[in-house]
């Protein structure tokens, strides 16, 4: 999620099933020469396009992960906009609300590219207030103080652009393309949650150690968003291997957390921040740092509803989806009177 | 939870004058009017376009992929088109 698909497979239904073309295969010969166009696609590295031929399992797949990666999107508007109304100035309140507006976008840029698939977006939303599609596990942590802002910016949005990045290259083409709009959006995000921690880390000892806290608390889920591991026990959750062998993947997910720690340690000693792992250390056989072990428990939990805010957050979404209804209503109603308006004055 | 739907539009932007509108995506809206203003706040929040399309999605006819060779097979036998198909003295210039 967040650009990574693990978890439960997607429940069977909805219009997600609806038939492709391989599906109606009459003959074998049919659908062999569907899959050999398809793998052609696959194997020259070309983009598959929303009506080609394509298995069924790559599209439910897909549709699975564009679907938690935009529910990641709108659901992580929720912990930074807490602050939006306490952003320490006006400078910061109109960054805050430019980024989680942007967020807002990279949701509804990921829908529309699921919704190439023949899935409504509607039925998705659906399926993430019944709790049935997942969003990352990263936003059922609270944002207790300021500094969370910079440590969600800094982290967070620095985990998703590693994940992010390769997806440009997504064998998938609408999804690459939502992804390199995403990713151009994306370098803000980072910098400013940065600027955030680098202002409070030359500030009073309260603020240092207010970026510190944020830090503390943030570092080994922003580890976790990457996924689990891809080989060993904790490699049964997740799907990299055929994702990889898809195009959809390009990396695998300790591949790329690796690379995270890689580029994030540097920063943490330019703010001053001492990252919570005691087992961090520089590996100059490997030219990698090294890194304590992750909490899988802990990761498997928070995903599966037991985190801080799990409920919260989907109470806030429903809450908003349905407040909103009347307006949803009342729009649609206004459009339909002045097609119907226009249809009379054709007529007359 | 509601069940109004609203239709999908198809979203062409042109990033500046003497280009193109480009396929920018899609997005829900009740009518054009509001397909249009949605349009510009999810895909030019940072001035990314000087003029916007939308089209109603399902007023989007569109060739076949499964069809794709018998459908553009007029072109293919015609090398004549292009102009590395005739054969000219090297040493001409300007052709
Ligand atoms: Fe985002
Ligand atoms: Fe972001």
């Amino acid at each position: 999620m967040y650009g990574n698909d693990f978890g439960q497979a997607d429940a069977p239904g909805g219009r997600a099933t609806t038939p492709h073309p391989l599906n109606a295969a009459e003959t074998p010969d049919y659908t062999d020469a569907l899959a050999a166009y398809f793998d052609g696609l696959i194997e020259e590295d070309q983009r598959v396009e929303p009506r080609d031929a394509m298995p069924e399992a790559y599209r439910k797949t897909l549709i699975r992960q564009m679907a938690q990666h935009a529910h990641s999107e709108i659901i992580g508007m929720q912990p930074e906009a807490n602050w939006i109304t306490r952003a320490p100035s006006l400078r910061r309140k109109a960054i805050l609300m430019a980024k989680v507006q942007d967020e807002a976008g990279h949701g509804l840029y990921l829908y529309s590219a699921a919704e190439t698939l023949g899935v409504d977006r509607s039925e998705l939303l659906d399926k993430l207030h019944s709790g049935q599609q997942k969003y990352s596990s990263i936003f059922n942590y609270p944002t207790l103080t300021w500094a969370d802002a910079g440590a969600i910016g800094w982290l967070v949005d620095g985990a998703a652009i590693m994940n992010q990045v390769p997806l440009c290259r997504c064998s998938y083409g609408p999804y690459a393309r939502a992804m390199i709009r995403v990713c151009k959006e994306e370098s803000f995000h980072q910098r400013q949650g940065f600027e955030i921690l680098w202002t409070l880390s030359r500030g009073t000892e309260e603020q240092k150690a207010m970026a510190q806290d944020a830090a503390d608390r943030w570092w080994w889920p922003a580890l976790q968003m990457f996924g689990p591991p891809d080989t060993g026990e904790q490699a049964s959750g997740g799907h990299t291997a055929q994702s990889m062998a898809w195009g959809i993947k390009r990396f695998s997910n300790d591949d790329l957390r690796q690379k995270f720690v890689d580029m994030t340690v540097p920063q943490a000693q330019k703010l001053g921040i001492t990252l919570p792992d005691p087992d961090l250390a520089w590996n100059e056989e490997r030219g990698h740092w090294d890194f304590g072990p992750i909490d899988w428990d802990e990761f498997w939990r928070v995903l599966k509803g037991d985190g801080p805010c799990n409920e919260q957050r989907i109470r806030t979404r429903v809450q908003a989806h349905e407040d909103g209804a009347w307006v949803r209503e009342a729009a649609a109603a206004y459009a339909a009177k002045q097609a119907a308006r226009q249809q009379s004055e054709a007529v007359a | 939870m509601s069940s109004a739907t609203w239709p999908l539009w198809e979203v062409f932007v042109r990033a500046k004058r003497g280009l193109s509108h480009v396929h920018a995506g899609s997005l829900h809206a009740p009518d054009r009017e509001m397909a249009l203003r949605n349009a510009r706040d999810l895909y030019t929040r940072r001035q990314e376009g000087v003029s916007i399309w939308v089209v109603a999605s399902e007023d989007i006819t569109a060739s076949s992929p499964d069809e794709r060779d018998s459908f553009f097979d007029p072109a293919a036998d015609k090398v004549y088109r292009h102009p590395t198909f005739y054969d000219v003295p090297e040493d001409v210039e300007y052709l």
